[in-house]
């Protein structure tokens, strides 16, 4: 187990020397994002814009222009909505290559409570047209999800926890933007889920094991765009959906799965999620059940997804 | 440019821009108006660009802040070869190069596309930053409005050019003193301009920036200063025309005959 947010750190120290060009900049947060390993290895490269995210991502986009690779870090709240303008009017709009790295995301930062806590951020970054917006779950994929946007031509989202992740993958996965894996295989309904919560949805596969529902497991760390052709394949496959994520309910992984199957092989899509309100104080799993995301509410969804397919 | 050669294209500027607005039926004349003389200096006698090569990596940045001035800098960049002067006359039209606020996809020369106010300095910051970093001597120029200044995120760029004192970077307020809605006055008081910015830790040099002279003095020391330096330039919205000038009514009104007719006699 490791936070999240060091992965994300390590892994951009690591590759310091591999992209010469790439720059990191943060917002006076990077003893908690993580920034601060690459900041100590590259000094020359890193760039504290104190406690002004606008500033931070329009000067990114400067940069970008210039032919550098900015990395872009502080709270994903703040990088959404705060400096929400630039990253659309400049980042978005002239597609530059900015990667736009959210941290604390979803309810992760517990203890700070809703102030801190983004529920709305994928639903910002998908609303702007050319953003990919990745969500990956473990560590293995989080590392190469760094990589893999530092390699990209364009704008990218990374959104990360704070939060401790395991790792579920070897390191010869393959990990492509826009591409879901499949965990378990099964043919009575199927599980899509993005970060943290895919570790409760790994346990409520084995407790539908139980009752004999044999369930599709599916991870996917590439919210937009969406793996399309594996979804809908799940979706005629199985007959019954549920998604799963630490965001709002609308806007995020979910809503975009529901669209997608609407048009493409509809199927009940029941999602799991942040019921449309803010986060709170707490003790992380506390906050999460009250928030409606648990192992329980996902065996909940799945056995209400299937009854609503025989309906 | 000699400065009496400078003063005689800035008002061919305003021609130009006076007859791309009454054209499009829209755009924003006062404002463009004002940066006349500024954007006709700093190309003629600063930028170090190559219209062939709008790309060329180690050109000089301009980043046009009140990017509503789009006119202006489409006027320019036409003069300067960019692209051919009769796409003047597709300003706002659909497929245009020439949007209603610079793109940077669509038009060669533009270096970043601007429109949303408060975020040019910032950008210029980016880029004065990447310039340092990868050691090369290309400069960055910005020109704010002063009724722009409003926007907070300014001020987090003019922090940020203190603290890393990006003297590769020069930013001109074109302080023409009226916005949209009215006078800075009435909108939103300025008060003390100038040592705001150096309170902020900044040098700060001021000029007519409706003389050449001046101006090309001005951005000379700037330019030359080892400490970064902002450039306060005293302006007239809509300058050239008397009807228009000092009025926020004309920020963005459209030049219906008459008017396009009475100005063009005042400006030629």
């Amino acid at each position: 187990m490791k936070p999240q947010r060091l992965v994300f750190g390590e892994t951009l120290a690591q590759l310091g020397n591999e992209f010469k060009n790439l720059v990191v900049c943060d917002a006076d947060v990077s003893s908690s994002t993580q920034t601060k390993l690459f900041g100590t290895k590259f000094p020359e490269r890193f760039f504290n814009f104190g406690i002004a995210e606008g500033n931070m991502v329009s000067a990114a986009a400067g940069m970008a222009a210039s032919g550098m690779i900015p990395v872009v870090s502080t709270f994903a709240l703040f990088l959404a909505l705060r400096a929400g303008d630039p990253v659309r009017s400049l980042v978005g709009y002239n597609s530059l290559n900015v990667k736009i790295a959210g941290g604390y995301a979803g309810l992760s930062d517990f203890a700070d409570g809703a102030s801190h806590q983004a529920v709305e951020d994928m639903a910002v970054m998908q609303a702007i047209p050319n953003i990919k917006v990745l969500c990956p779950s473990d560590i293995t994929t989080t590392a190469k999800a760094v990589k893999t946007m530092l390699e990209y031509q364009g704008p990218v989202y990374l959104r990360l926890s704070r939060e401790a992740i395991s790792k579920e993958y070897d390191d010869n996965i393959n990990f492509e933007i826009g591409k879901g894996i499949t965990v378990n295989d099964g043919d009575d309904v199927t599980i899509i889920a993005c970060g943290i919560p895919m570790r409760f949805a790994r346990i409520a596969v084995e407790e539908l094991k139980e009752k004999g529902i044999n369930v599709r497991l599916i991870d996917m760390p590439t919210v937009k765009p969406l793996d399309a052709e594996l979804i809908t394949k799940a979706a005629k496959e199985t007959g019954a959906i549920v998604t799963v994520e630490e965001h709002n309910i609308f806007g995020g992984l979910g809503s975009s799965v529901a669209s997608l199957i609407c048009e493409t092989n509809p199927v009940p899509v029941v999602k799991v999620g942040i019921p449309d309100k803010f986060g709170e104080s707490g003790k992380y799993e506390e906050i999460l059940k009250r928030a409606g995301i648990s192992v329980e509410d996902i065996v909940e969804a799945a056995e209400k997804s299937i009854k609503l397919k025989t309906k | 440019m000699t400065s009496n050669e400078l003063q005689k294209t800035a008002q061919e500027l305003r021609l130009t821009v006076l007859e791309m607005n009454h054209k499009a039926g829209s755009g924003h004349t006062g404002g463009s108006f004002s940066c006349a003389e500024i954007l006709t200096v700093l190309y003629e006698n600063f930028m170090n660009v190559n219209p062939e090569n709008p790309k060329w990596e180690q050109r000089d940045r301009f980043v046009l802040s009140k990017g509503h001035a789009a006119p202006a800098l489409y006027a320019t960049l036409a003069r300067k070869g960019f692209f051919d002067k009769k796409e003047l006359g597709t300003l706002r039209q659909t497929g245009s190069i020439l949007q209603g606020h610079p793109c940077m996809q669509k038009c060669p020369g533009v270096d970043i596309s601007m429109g949303s106010l408060g975020l040019g300095a910032s950008v210029g910051v980016g880029m004065a930053l990447t310039a340092r970093t990868k050691k090369e001597n290309w400069k960055t120029y910005v020109v704010c409005g002063d009724g722009e200044l409003d926007e907070g995120q300014n001020w987090e760029a003019f922090a940020a050019i203190a603290k890393w004192n990006l003297s590769n970077l020069t930013v001109i307020i074109d302080k023409n003193n009226v916005q949209l809605d009215g006078t800075k006055e009435e909108i939103m008081p300025m008060h003390d301009l100038k040592g705001k910015l150096e309170s902020f830790g900044l040098k700060t040099m001021e000029c007519d920036g409706h003389n050449c002279e001046d101006l090309q003095k001005t951005i000379k020391a700037a330019t030359e200063n080892k400490n970064a330096v902002v450039i306060i330039a005293n302006t007239v919205k809509g300058k050239g025309v008397s009807f228009m000038e000092g009025q926020s009514a004309w920020h963005g009104k459209p030049i219906n005959d008459e008017d396009y007719a009475n100005a063009k006699a005042e400006l030629k």
